[in-house]
């Protein structure tokens, strides 16, 4: 199958509007957590998703707020694409009290039921079976919400990977497999340790749909991940999507990325996709310059605020360290 | 037959092992529509590999008695899915070596899910798995993994050792809020048979039980062991040595109660478990004693374990390997004579 071959529409101006908001407020997120970071102001990991903002917004953009998302430890765009408040998000990655986590989690761990963002897992690979799980919770309840999985191309590595799309597939759950391949598994290029150039053609030993797509192309990854969350939802059974894009930052934070090439990632860059969607929704008269202006704005005092909201908040209570392990404290 | 069972009279009916655990996922599918099983070979005609689910795959159907295909990760993960979901899945893992299979799932996500969300996904899964020394299966279809299990904050993890505590154990279990692993030794499978009460009974996870009443040492097991220590005991009455024999039926949560009362009782402990002795759950249980009952035990606290290797096959090395009646005998003698 090929992404020409898709049937949803291309978003309405509204909607795309909203996309370019969401991908505003993940890149402001991102470089301000950065620059903090770098400042030494903010310690701990970082796993930035910069260059991969569309990878999540187009895919969200489809979705409903009960719907279920499941991402990895670079999944701050995936979390905020699904609606997790910055405030909130912004604590959990400082490990503050009033984190959606309280704490405990952390960056690679954020959870937050309420906005349907359900696991979010330090594990390579590790949420692909969960969602799974997910998604027969909702077949056997006879909820009609979707579940949607992110992971990196390095998952495809793995075998839980090959488990979940197989069982995906005899028990046709309503899950769609969200291939976020970014060229690099960790620190090594894909050619090096994939034995396919195109993910997506992994599907065909599932026997279920795979397409590739341009993730960086905010209207193209919207009307092929549009099809894939209808064909989840009216019973259709799982698809396997590789969207296809570029991490600016390297695997973690302090990665000096000497093994990029140089002008690969500079053509990224100057390829920026938030930057690039902008210049789109002018250009084809969807949003007036002032609007975006405006919502680069708010986004920025959006950000502002969640920064300052959860510096300003208080650590966890040493008490609450054993809290939480099993449904009765008492257990010890 | 009735009996007097913590002063509540039930009717009971004599089965095995393997029927008690038939029964208890009989009355959890029957009873809430939320808890449904899967794992591999599960379906009719056979019920699984030592046929638990026989009958219920043909009274449920195969969207809440779900065979999968021979993939740990994915049944695991499908579990824990289901179960942040709302459900509560019982996944049969057909034998325990294969934990290690799915262990990421298990013991990364499984265990750690409630905790790291601060409590907002709790994962009520129960765990079902076989294994044991006896059989004839060899190095990686017998061990006993509990010590990993227990060592992994968020688990419970239960072994019963009789079908009346198995139906009641694996019923608490699946409408546990935690996740639960519950061992299944194959020895007691088609060996034991007991009077099971009948209906929704269930026993609370976290209560040991005297197997067996007795002052002069205390010997503390679990599994297939309780049936071993109960016929050591036999030998040492015969000897003058009157054991009272502990069943702690779950590991985690422990009754420390329990087992501190008898031990300060009879002053002497004998630990008995069917896992290699280095780093297994007996040290725990002498690390609790010394740490509690210091200056208060007339000897040390043994262990009888299998021993540091791989289970062997041969049926005269798997008698050897196993921690038996005779063995503990020994133990238990060299004890009391100080």
């Amino acid at each position: 199958m090929t992404s020409s071959d898709v049937t949803t529409a291309a978003p309405d101006a509204e909607t795309q509007r909203e996309m370019y908001r969401d991908a505003v407020r993940i890149k402001l997120f991102d470089e301000r957590y950065l620059a903090l970071m770098k400042s030494g102001a903010i310690g701990g990991m970082y796993y930035s998703p910069r260059g991969q903002e569309f990878c999540a917004v187009s895919v969200a953009a489809n979705l409903r707020p009960d719907d279920y998302v499941v991402t990895i430890y670079r999944g701050l765009h995936d979390q905020i694409a699904k609606g997790v408040p910055l405030r909130e998000l912004w604590a959990e990655y400082l490990g503050k009290s009033t984190g959606s986590c309280g704490g405990k989690g952390g960056p690679m761990h954020v959870t937050a039921p309420d906005y349907g963002l359900m696991v979010t897992t330090g594990v390579v690979g590790s949420g692909i079976p969960i969602a799974n799980g997910l998604a027969l919770s909702a077949h056997m309840l006879g909820q009609d919400r979707v579940t949607v999985v992110n992971f990196g191309d390095g998952a495809t590595n793995i075998g839980a990977f090959h488990e979940s799309l197989n069982l995906a597939s005899i028990w046709r759950l309503p899950v769609v497999f969200v291939c976020q391949n970014n060229q690099y598994a960790e620190y090594t290029p894909l050619a090096k340790g994939t034995a396919l150039s195109r993910i997506s053609d992994r599907a065909a030993s599932y026997s279920m749909p795979g397409v590739t797509v341009d993730g960086n192309d905010p209207v193209a990854l919207y009307r092929v991940a549009g099809d894939a969350i209808e064909r989840a939802r009216s019973g259709g059974g799982p698809t396997l999507i590789e969207a296809l894009t570029y991490r600016f930052n390297g695997h973690v934070i302090g990665d000096q990325q000497v093994y990029i090439p140089k002008d690969e990632l500079a053509r990224a860059i100057a390829d920026d996709p938030v930057v690039k969607y902008r210049r789109q929704l002018i250009d084809a008269g969807l949003v007036a310059e002032a609007d975006l202006d405006r919502i680069e704005a708010d986004a920025a005092a959006e950000v502002a605020d969640a920064a300052e909201f959860a510096m300003n908040s208080p650590w966890p209570a040493p008490e609450s360290q054993a809290t939480d392990v099993y449904a009765k404290e008492t257990v010890g | 037959m009735t009996v007097q069972d913590e002063h509540i009279e039930v009717t009971t009916k004599t089965m095995g092992f393997v029927q008690a655990i038939n029964s208890a996922l009989d009355i959890a599918l029957g009873s809430d529509p939320t808890v449904f099983a899967l794992g591999e070979d599960i379906q009719e005609p056979g019920g699984g590999g030592f046929g638990v689910h026989k009958g219920l795959g043909a009274k449920y159907g195969e969207n809440r008695v779900r065979p999968t295909p021979i993939s740990e990760q994915a049944i695991m993960g499908a579990a824990i899915g289901a179960a942040i979901g709302g459900m509560r899945p019982v996944a049969e893992i057909m034998l325990m070596n294969f934990v290690h299979v799915c262990a990421d799932q298990l013991i990364n996500h499984a265990a750690k899910l409630r905790y790291m969300s601060g409590g907002r996904t709790p994962v009520p899964i129960t765990v079902r798995t076989a294994t044991g020394t006896g059989g004839g299966f060899g190095a990686q279809h017998s061990d006993m993994l509990e010590a990993i299990l227990v060592h992994s904050p968020g688990l419970k993890v239960v072994v019963p050792s009789n079908p009346a505590d198995a139906k009641g154990l694996l019923l608490s279990a699946i409408f546990d809020d935690d996740p639960c692993v519950f061992v299944e030794m194959t020895g007691l499978y088609f060996s034991a048979k007991g009077d099971v009460p009948v209906g929704d009974h269930r026993i609370p996870l976290g209560q040991a039980k005297i197997a067996r009443p007795g002052t002069d040492v205390t010997i503390l097991t679990y599994g297939r062991q309780v049936v071993d220590s109960l016929l050591a005991a036999e030998t040492l009455s015969g000897h003058g040595i009157d054991v009272e024999v502990v069943d702690l039926r779950t590991l985690q949560p422990l009754d420390t109660d329990t087992i501190l009362a008898s031990v300060a009782k009879t002053g002497r402990a004998v630990v008995v478990h069917e896992a290699v002795r280095r780093n297994g759950f007996g040290a725990e249980l002498a690390a609790l004693l010394q740490e509690e009952l210091w200056g208060r035990l007339a000897g040390p606290v043994v262990r009888v374990t299998a021993p540091n290797t791989p289970v062997p096959y041969a049926s005269t090395l798997e008698q050897a390997y196993l921690p038996g009646p005779e063995k503990i005998t020994a133990a238990a003698r060299r004890l009391m004579k100080g």
